[in-house]
Formats: structure tokens, sequence, C-alpha cells
């Protein structure tokens, strides 16, 4: 028997997608029972009180969270966000009901054994409710309070050997795609390199030292499976520098149609014959293609690596040799200044162990940023604030015209003192001799 | 209840502490084929919607059943796709960016099986528990915030629209007949938690009204100075005022100037900014971040705002489901929701959707707003 009524969110266990009103009425279900005998630590029918203050939200249209509330974990500044229900007499099961991220495994592959034991921590100290994951990529157990919260943390780190991710005004836990685990286009090792810079900076995610949040992302090709060029402040993706392999044999069992194009991800519907020419040489970006019913041709100075041609024809073409990946600076949402994409800042890296190159970079903004930011102050505008040159000066890169879409169509040119001969001190003396008042 | 002790002494609580040791590294949990063949992937297909198959040099296969996933999910539903890991993939599965589920087994048969498993099951609601499908040119799982489940800044739900839109496009989960993929995601305030700038279809939670002014804690609650400079707008001014006779600091607010984005809020609780008629969602589309073809790109707002309308949000849902559809009718293959609006152009967009155009649609923030105009005489009647 159900605690509260919930008449509206019943309605969302009906159609076919998995309902989380079901899901959460399970577990309220299996709490309600408690087949191992558990002595919960927190109340054991705060699945009930959520589907209840959900419920209220559904009638009154707003939320019934609290603003904030500073709680965490001693001597770390992030990973536990402080949340308290506005209608606690009501709800008392979830009256206080924080949030743990917890740090996920980079591609998020898991062993049976490591979730169950995850589980059974949640299962006597905390809601049986999590996400997985959120939004930034860390396991998220959803709902505990304050007294457990060490306890937690002392089962993750002494029985299950894992830590918690970011929250608040530092590094948040850093997220790659999959990568060359499972994937033919990584460009590099994104897993390895989120782990190792993870590993490397461990104070900056727990303590917040920065103005805002800093995120990584490290894709491993342009396709952007992790979202990094839109959604991190150092977003890593993966590229080559030298030609596409081509596979002749091959381009001609696609454009004999032996073989289904893109992998076969147009397969509900039917496009007719794959048409190369159009499909294919007249879509690349930058037209560096071509087919002369035999052969196909790159051109590969003209070539932007956009990935089209490798994804519609993955079994004839293959990124090159030549490996690494382009840095991006800058994404973030709109809050607080408005959207932005990451702005290319490195062309190429090599991208091997340990990273030291990218490490430097990294430490450069950092510091610049740390010095520069103001309170609340993602990178990206910092940049946008004191100029892209700034931020090129203090990672010591030079320009390049890579750096730009187009050259500026203003003449409003900042020179510094030095860079303009005999400096800006001048005679005025002299000047009146060559020119009356 | 009594208390159970982890092991940890609050007495000392530096004693034995483990700390910053960080995630477990990446291929502690690979299973065997995949350890195996890190960086020696040849290529892959997707046999069917939700299924796909990775070769490696070597010819080693592995077939990837990928299901729908709730990002809010219980520890027994957790527990329930373990056991489907132990029975079927030797004890290993993993999560997508998407919050989908892979299951990888080695060979078809298996896979056909586990398929057939994960389809089978269904809630006591009748939901599937584990459908299969969301991969290729069709939709996939929308990534989504917390919504009112656990946030304290939604201007919306974020599960439960999530839940009536995927509902409405089920069936394009499980295809893949759309013209490029599309990918829809849902925030729950403008802070994007889950970025929805940059998605096919982006569904963003907004207030319509500015913040409320609680003068009796404003002082206690808030450093005022911060709330104000939080303000994008400088719409946000300290102030003294009278309250219970008394003079006390707090907040006032350039009414007009508000674009409720909530940021005083974050940095003052007594500024509380949500309200059941005001709140909503606005409808964003054609953003992405893939560079294949064309170069990543925000979604545009084409629809200003929609009212929350739980539990069904049969407008929300209605809209998404007429845009997808319009779209699939019109596009050419390969070619993302955006860049078929940018080729069509914007006004034969709203012509063909039927949406209506309304100044809320033309951009008037800052510097951004003016990139936005239309400056030729090379427009469509």
């Amino acid at each position: 028997m159900a605690k509260h009524a919930t008449p509206q969110l019943d309605q969302l266990e009906s159609g076919p997608w998995p309902s989380f009103v079901s899901d959460i009425k399970q577990e309220a279900a299996m709490r309600a029972k408690n087949p191992k005998g558990l002595d919960y630590q927190i109340p054991q029918d705060c699945p009930d009180d959520l589907l209840g203050v959900l419920e209220l939200s559904y009638a009154e249209k707003e939320t019934h969270w609290k603003h904030g509330g500073i709680v965490g974990v001693f001597g770390y500044g992030g990973g536990v966000i402080g949340r308290y229900c506005d209608q606690p007499e009501q709800f008392s099961g979830v009256a206080h009901f924080h949030t743990m991220r917890v740090a996920q495994p980079s591609g998020k592959y898991y062993n049976t054994k490591f979730l169950r034991d995850l589980c059974d921590i949640w299962d006597l100290r905390g809601s049986g409710l999590t996400n997985m994951h959120g939004s930034t990529g860390d396991i998220v157990l959803l709902g505990t309070q304050t007294h457990q919260l060490e306890e937690i943390f002392f089962e993750l780190t002494h029985n299950m050997h894992v830590d918690l991710g970011g929250s608040g005004s530092n590094l948040r836990t850093p997220e790659a795609c999959l990568g060359q685990s499972r994937c033919e286009y990584a460009c590099y090792n994104t897993q390895d390199m989120c782990y190792q810079l993870t590993q490397d900076y461990q104070d900056e995610l727990h303590r917040p030292a920065f103005p805002y949040k800093f995120k990584f992302k490290f894709d491993g090709c342009p396709n952007g499976c992790v979202c990094a060029m839109a959604r991190s402040d150092f977003a890593v993706v993966g590229t080559w520098k030298d030609d596409i392999k081509i596979d002749q044999d091959k381009v001609k069992a696609y454009v004999g149609g032996a073989i289904r194009p893109n992998a076969g991800a147009h397969a509900g519907r039917d496009w007719g014959k794959f048409d190369i020419q159009a499909e294919m040489i007249d879509r690349c970006p930058s037209r560096c293609m071509k087919w002369d019913g035999a052969k196909l041709s790159i051109k590969t100075a003209d070539c932007v690596r956009c990935m089209h041609c490798i994804n519609t024809m993955p079994q004839a073409l293959r990124i090159g040799d030549e490996r690494g990946a382009s840095i991006l600076v800058g994404a973030k949402a709109p809050v607080v200044d408005g959207a932005q994409m990451g702005s290319l800042l490195m062309p190429f890296i090599s991208c091997e162990a340990p990273y030291d190159d990218v490490k430097e970079v990294i430490e450069k903004i950092w510091d610049w940023w740390m010095e520069e930011g103001k309170n609340r102050e993602r990178v990206g505008e910092t940049m946008k604030r004191l100029s892209f040159q700034k931020l090129l000066e203090v990672t010591k890169i030079p320009a390049t015209a890579c750096h730009v879409k187009e050259p500026r169509s203003n003449p409003y040119i900042f020179f510094k003192e030095e860079e303009v001969p005999g400096g800006w001190q001048r005679d005025l003396v002299a000047y009146r001799k060559r020119h009356q008042r | 209840m009594v208390f159970i002790s982890s092991g940890y002494n609050p007495e000392k609580p530096m004693e034995n502490r483990i700390t910053d040791i960080g995630p477990h590294k990446y291929d502690e949990y690979f299973p065997p084929v995949i350890k195996k063949n890190l960086g020696k992937w040849l290529y892959h297909e997707i046999l069917e919607p939700g299924v796909l198959m990775h070769v490696a040099e070597n010819g080693d296969k592995v077939y990837t059943v990928r299901v729908g996933g709730t990002r809010t999910m219980s520890i027994t539903h957790i527990r329930e796709l373990c056991d489907i890991a132990d029975q079927y993939c030797g004890g290993y599965l993993r999560w997508t960016t998407r919050n989908n589920v892979e299951f990888m087994v080695t060979n078809e048969a298996a896979m056909k099986k586990l398929r057939d498993e994960l389809d089978s099951r269904k809630f006591e609601g009748g939901s599937y528990k584990f459908p299969v499908g969301g991969t290729g040119a069709g939709i996939s799982n929308m990534v989504h915030t917390q919504g009112w489940v656990h946030c304290h800044t939604p201007a919306t739900d974020a599960s439960g629209p999530v839940k009536c839109v995927m509902d409405a496009i089920f069936d394009d989960f499980k295809n893949m007949r759309m013209p490029a993929p599309v990918r829809i995601a849902l925030a729950c305030c403008i802070n994007m938690c889950g970025a929805v700038h940059c998605s096919d279809i982006g569904l963003v939670g907004i207030h319509r009204k500015p913040p409320m002014i609680d003068h009796q804690w404003a002082d206690q609650l808030c450093e005022i100075p911060l709330a104000v400079a939080a303000c994008p707008t400088a719409a946000v001014r300290p102030i003294k005022v009278e309250y219970n006779g008394e003079k006390v600091n707090s907040i006032a607010v350039k009414q007009e100037r508000c674009m409720y984005c909530g940021n005083c809020y974050t940095m003052c609780p007594a500024l509380p900014i949500s309200d059941g008629e005001g709140d909503g969602i606005a409808i964003m589309v054609g953003g992405k971040v893939s560079n294949r073809i064309s170069m990543p790109k925000f979604s545009k707002v084409v629809v200003g705002y929609i009212p929350n309308e739980p539990p069904r949000w049969p407008t929300l849902t209605n809209t998404v489901k007429h845009i997808v559809e319009v779209y699939a009718a019109n596009a050419r293959k390969y070619e993302r929701l955006g860049d078929w609006a940018e080729r069509i152009g914007w006004e034969s967009f709203f012509k063909l959707t039927g949406l209506e155009f309304t100044h809320h649609l033309i951009d008037d923030f800052r510097d951004p707003a003016y990139y936005t105009w239309r400056q030729s005489t090379q427009f469509k009647f």
C-alpha cells in the first residue's frame, strides 16, 4: 500500500518508455518488504515520500526542494550536494536528502560486483535511488542524511576503493568517450588521458579553489560522442594529420551495394541505392574528394577531418596514422553570459602518456583564470572579457590562422607598447616644433 | 534504527582516512574481448536497431545490445541489470553518455537471446524495463536533468516530460528511419546541466516572472553584493527598506530588465523565482556537437513558451513529435535537423512546421542578438 496517493504520477506508468515512477514504486515496495532484514540507516519510506513530494510538485507546478545546504565530508569541498525538502513535516523521509557524486570509471564500464557493492551501501545508508549517471558523468547517489555521509565515504574508500566526484567551484569529474576500448575512430586513448588527469588533479577536484566550475572532456574523434566541444572548459578532441587510409576494393563494395553505407545506420528506410557522388563526394565540406568510377582519391591538404566519409564507409576508410588531438577551450551552457562553444587553442598535440604537454597548458590556463576570473565566471567568459590573445599569451601558444574562422573585420587593434617602434612615450615639445598649436 | 558504524571514528577523523584515490581504472572492468582488442578495432556495423557489431583486426567480434534507461534508477533496477549481465555477459556491462545501458557478448546467437530477454521484461505498470534501440539514424535516449525530483532551481520537471516525449517517439527509438541521428535533451532550467544548447531538439525550463524579494531574510541568507554581481542584465541592486519598523539591507529588482535566469536566486535564497503559472518550457532546435559535414552549432529557440502541463505534457509532446515528423519528411539523408533548417532557410522551417514565429524568437540578449538579425535582402517570402 503506497504511503501517498499519486494520481498524477500514476499516469506516468503507462506508455512503452521505462517509467521512473514504476521504478521508484518498485524500490518503495522493496524497502517496505525489506527482504534482507536491513536496519535502514535513513528512513525506510523515503522513496514513498519522494513520490509524495513529486506529486505535490505535479499539483502545484513548483519544486519543493530548498535552496542549498552546506554539507560534505571532512577535508573535501566537493562531492556532496546538500538537499532539503521545504515540506519536511509532510515528507519526513526526504526532509534531508543529500546527493553524493561517486567518481565513475572512464567509459562507464562496470562489473556486477562493483555495482552490487555500491547498491548494498546505498540500500543500507541511502535511499536506494540513484542517477546512472549525472550529466557530468558521475554515479549519483540520490538522497541520504548528514550523519551517513562520513560512513558512506568510509565504505566507498575503504571497501570499494573509489572516491567522490567533483561539485562546486572546482574541477568537475572528467569524462571520456569509450575511445579505443570499442571504437575504431578513436585517435588517442581517451580513457587513459581522462584517468591520468583525474588522478593528477584530485586536489583540484575535491577542494574548490576556482572562480567557478571547470570541466575536462575527452572525445576520441570529431564525431564528439561526449560533446566535449560544447560542454567542457577544456576539450580534447581526437584528430589526425596525414592521409585517410583507403581500401579501394571496399570502396567498390560500398558502391556496388555489397556493404551497407554508414554502418547500417539508415536501415529503417529505403533511401535507394547508395550514390557515392551524391552522398559522399558532394557532401564533403571541403570538397577534397574525387571518385572517377573506379578509384576514390582524397586531397589531404584540403581535408578538414569532419568524419563524414569515414562514418559513411567505415570498412573502406580509416583515420590516418599520425594521430593526436586538438584542444578547444571555453565551452559552456548559457548561464551567466550566454552559451559558448569551445574555441580552438591547440590544433594538434600528440597525446602520449604521461601527457605533460596537456597538463602544462591546463595549469597555465588555471593560473591565469584563478588570478583574473571573477566569481562565477567560466573560463570561456574570462576569455571573452580579456581576449583570446591574452589566452595565447598566458599559454605561450603562437597565433595561427587555425585560431580564427576569419580575421577580425574591425581595425580596432590593441598593440603593446613594445610592438611599436619608439614606444608610447613621446616628446610633446619636439612635436610642437613641427606642428603649431 | 540502530546506528551501524562503517568503521569511521568521528573522534579521530584522520585515522586511517583514505582520500583522493579517484575512480577505478577504466580497464579494470573491461569485458575480456574489449581488453584484448583495445585500440585494435577495425570497423563496426549496426545489425539492427539497438544492436552493434564491432570487428577487431584479428577477426574477434563483439555484439553490443543497447537498451534505454531512465536516468533516475533504483538499486532494485540496477540489481536486475546485474542479474542479466551475470547470466549473459560474464558480469560486465556499461552505460553510455545518453543514459543507455550496453550489454556485450561475443556471438550472434547469444546476442539474439539477450536481446529478446531484454525486450521481454516489463514493469508492473506496463512500461518496458529495458527497451532495445537508440542507435544510428534514429532517436536515442534523452539526456536530462533533475527537475522537480531533486533540484532547487527548476522551472519544470525533467523525468516526467522526458517519459512522455520518449513514449511519443518510442517507435523511433526502435527504428532508424530518420535522415540523421536526432538527439533530444531536456534541461529543467536555463542553467542547463543537461547541455541542451547543442541538441537537435532541446527542451529547456524557463521562468517568466522576476524573483520575489524576501526582505525579512535577504540580509541574513545572502551576500547581497554576490546577488547583485550575479545578474547578467544589471537588474539587481542593493537597497535599504523598512521591514517591521526596522531599516534592513535588502535587494531591489528592476523587473523589466530581468530575463528570469535565476542566477540571483542561486546566489541568494531570499529571491525565490519558481512559479506555477509563470514557469514552462521553451523548445530549441537545430543544435549539434558533431563536426560531421557542418560545424557544431547551437540550438535555436523555435517555441518561446509552452506551459507546464503535468502529468502527460501534451502540448510539449505533440510539438516535439510534430517537429520530428516534418524533419523526417523533408530533410535529405545525412542532414541533421539544424543543417536542414539552414538549407531551406528558417522562413521555410516555420512555414513547413507551422510553428508560429513571434517577437520572442528574435534575440535581444546583448551582442549575440545582433549577429542573428538579417542584414541582407536575400530572404524568402
